[in-house]
């Protein structure tokens, strides 16, 4: 018994499918007590630990462990926080088989220690009373930095230069704080009491998020900077959507995943009426692409009434980017794949309501410059599906506003801002950037470790900044 | 939050809000507009900016009472809030002096085409007003328009007032008389700005639309607004909302406004009955 625990991970305790498809209530219930010491119990400790270099925020993984192990909860999310201002969102969302779990040496033998379950754990224990804020240190040159953009990026960089000491005003164009955690990723993943509580954790740290404000629109970069402003730090996200450019593509029934899922779980379209923002979704839905995003919205439309959902990715099985608990959640309740295949145009009706897609059949080729095998169509193979709902999940790309407005700020050919990597600097003077508007649409915990770093580099160079000026003060 | 300070009812049903919102107010352009959220439970919906005031620190809305959201903001009366307002989005008109312009307006639409009209009176054009509406009671901004302009026309569907008919076709019979514009802006329903941009297609007049698709974020995360220009897919709340009218697919804007028009109506009907209104 003891060995066979040893072997396995405790499983994370779920709704069962036959009730969650009903409603949008988170779907993984979270360990017990019980349940989070004895998976606590199969870390080894070892004297060199692996799992640190697969988190991109470096937390001390097996200190946080040795601390559940003995019941020490709040020790434990004390040490989590050091480095992760918001535990209880990476323990639900980050993709951790590829990143700490990668690396546990348990999972040589058999499971790797479930990090994430155990972070998520005590991020909670700590959410349910009440939460302690570090005392702010003392800087005796703190500078003020705009941070722009709310999500896991922004939050992160403006969470640690506060605690770091300099004043920071993040400024979010949606009325809510928290980016694609409030508008992409659904309820039954990340309930949004989470990200509100952890929002809240970062408003204690004396952050001040300003709602309701379109940096490149009511201000450029170069404005913020007559506002005072001694640094700015851009986290704008990858909230471009990417459609796929075919006939019939405007026809009425055919979303977007960001509307579909803006519509959803920003604005409860799922409870329409009580909330004002509709949602049309019919009986039959296809969603296109392969990604976390298109597992979201086929989810969403299953929980919307539909019957039948499609997943549509012009790849296999086993080249799909989602996580693999997303796809097997999503294969639980009932979502149907339909894989090498690729629309080509879309059908509707006399109301210009979609009725059909016509896809093409696709084999895969030669690897491409991402080392997946390229989909190539095969000719004559085309097919016709019946749908009366679509949603448009090919994947995102950086809004322009900001890149537009801003000079002397080097962006890609994608719209992605150019940085240095170890340092999130741009080509703009006291200008950094990090998450999705540098990567392209990564992960929620990729953009935090951007927002980290940035935070580091964007401290010192307002140290030397302020020793400049008083240097320049005292000289004149 | 953002304050109600003024209100009135310029026609039936077609209502002015002046709101407290400085940073907006300091930074609105002609041509652009503001997103709203009234309440926690309500949805965001865009507003041409009729109006503002950098000192006061004021916006002001005008807008008719079409379904549940318009109807809720027509309810709130001086000191009431609206929780959210975001703007200015959009882009800005391209406001010059293009010689001689002509300002087609139709319905609310005249109060997002006032600002522009007014800009570019100031930009030092010849400006040409037609203004219209279904009936001379629900006619708006008949002073304000006639004061800036160097002539105004009026036309009613029913020839209650002015013209008996459309504003574009007031507009044709102006050019078939043989005025020169040098071009034309034309903002109001998509019907009559798909008329006017018909009218002046064949004397190839440039022609300026303002599109109203629905909207939902406004700052292109979504592409609700998505309207088909010259063949290609624009997003009207980034790329926007002005575009060359005589390059747009009217008939399908038209459709996908018609998208929610039964959970419009659904909604409407439900805020009325909490609200204890019949309504004919």
């Amino acid at each position: 018994m003891h060995k066979e625990k040893r072997k396995h991970a405790i499983p994370m305790p779920k709704q069962k499918v036959e009730e969650r498809i009903h409603n949008f209530n988170e779907v993984a219930l979270g360990y017990s007590m019980e349940q989070a010491v004895a998976e606590a119990e199969r870390c080894i400790q070892c004297p060199k630990p692996q799992c640190i270099q697969g988190c991109p925020v470096e937390v001390n993984i097996p200190a946080f462990i040795k601390k559940i192990r003995e019941k020490k909860f709040d020790e434990a999310i004390r040490i989590i926080k050091e480095k992760n201002s918001l535990p209880a969102i990476c323990g639900r969302v980050c993709p951790q088989e590829e990143q700490c779990q990668k690396f546990c040496v348990l999972g040589k033998k058999g499971e790797p220690m479930a990090i994430g379950r155990l972070e998520r754990f005590v991020a909670d224990c700590e959410l349910q009373k009440e939460v302690t804020v570090p005392p702010r240190p003392k800087l005796s040159m703190s500078g003020k930095v705009a941070v722009v953009g709310s999500g896991p990026a922004g939050l992160t960089a403006a969470a640690d230069l506060a605690k770091l000491g300099h004043e920071v005003v993040v400024f979010e164009a949606l009325h809510v704080p928290g980016g694609v955690l409030v508008y992409g990723i659904p309820e039954f993943r990340l309930p949004k009491k989470i990200v509100q509580a952890e929002v809240n954790y970062i408003k204690k740290l004396e952050v001040d998020i300003i709602t309701n404000h379109m940096i490149g629109r009511l201000y450029t970069i170069d404005e913020l900077f007559e506002r005072g402003f001694d640094a700015v730090f851009i986290g704008t996200g990858a909230g471009l959507p990417g459609f796929i450019g075919i006939p019939g593509e405007n026809l009425g029934g055919i979303y977007s995943a960001n509307e579909f899922l803006i519509r959803v779980n920003l604005m409860r379209a799922y409870m329409f009426p009580e909330y004002d923002t509709p949602i049309r979704v019919g009986k039959k839905v296809a969603v296109i692409g392969g990604g976390n995003v298109a597992m979201d919205s086929a989810r969403c439309s299953l929980r919307l009434g539909a019957e039948e959902v499609w997943i549509v990715y012009r790849r296999s099985r086993k080249e799909m980017p989602a996580r693999l608990e997303e796809i097997e959640n999503a294969e639980e309740e009932g979502i149907k794949f339909r894989f090498l295949a690729v629309p080509v145009r879309f059908l509707g009706d006399e109301h210009d309501w979609v009725t059909g897609m016509e896809c093409v059949k696709m084999q895969l080729g030669e690897p491409d410059e991402s080392g997946r095998r390229r989909p190539v169509p095969i000719e004559g193979s085309e097919f016709i599906m019946e749908v009366d709902t679509v949603v448009v999940a090919i994947g995102q790309t950086p809004n322009p506003i900001i890149q537009r407005t801003t000079k002397g700020l080097k962006t890609t050919r994608w719209g992605t801002i150019i940085v240095n990597e170890k340092t999130g600097k741009t080509s703009k003077k006291g200008v950094y950037a990090g998450g999705d508007v540098v990567s392209g649409a990564a992960t929620v915990i990729s953009a935090m470790g951007a927002g980290k770093r940035a935070a580091r580099s964007i401290h010192r160079y307002l140290l030397r900044k302020k020793r400049m000026q008083q240097r320049k003060e005292y000289c004149q | 939050m953002y304050k109600v300070l003024k209100k009135a009812e310029l026609a039936p049903e077609i209502k002015l809000l002046e709101v407290n919102a400085p940073e907006v107010a300091k930074k609105a352009k002609p041509g652009q507009f503001v997103i709203i959220r009234i309440d926690e439970k309500g949805e965001r919906f865009p507003l041409t900016l009729a109006e503002w005031e950098p000192k006061k620190g004021t916006i002001t809305l005008i807008f008719l009472e079409v379904g549940v959201s318009t109807r809720k903001l027509g309810a709130l009366g001086t000191g009431d809030e609206i929780l959210d307002v975001v703007g200015p989005l959009g882009n800005p008109s391209d406001i010059k002096h293009y010689g001689s312009v002509a300002v087609v307006c139709g319905g609310v639409g005249t109060a997002a085409a006032y600002p522009i009209a007014k800009a570019l009176k100031e930009a030092g054009n010849q400006v040409v007003s037609i203004i219209g509406a279904r009936t001379e009671e629900l006619l708006i901004l008949e002073d304000e328009m006639k004061g800036l302009s160097d002539e105004l026309y009026i036309s009613t569907d029913d020839g209650s007032k002015g013209y008996k008919g459309f504003v574009s076709d007031v507009l044709r019979m102006l050019i078939e008389k043989g005025y020169r514009f040098d071009i034309v802006y034309a903002i109001g329903p998509p019907l009559m700005m798909r008329a006017t941009a018909n009218v002046t297609k064949p004397h190839s007049i440039k022609t300026i639309v303002s599109l109203n698709p629905i909207m939902v974020d406004g700052m292109g995360m979504c592409g609700a607004c998505r309207v088909t220009v010259s063949g290609e897919t624009r997003f009207a709340c980034l790329d926007g909302p002005e575009f060359d009218g005589h390059l747009v697919d009217f008939d399908e804007l038209i459709k996908r406004l018609r998208v929610y028009l039964s959970e419009e109506k659904q909604a409407a009907e439900l805020y009325e009955k909490s609200r204890g209104i019949k309504r004919a």
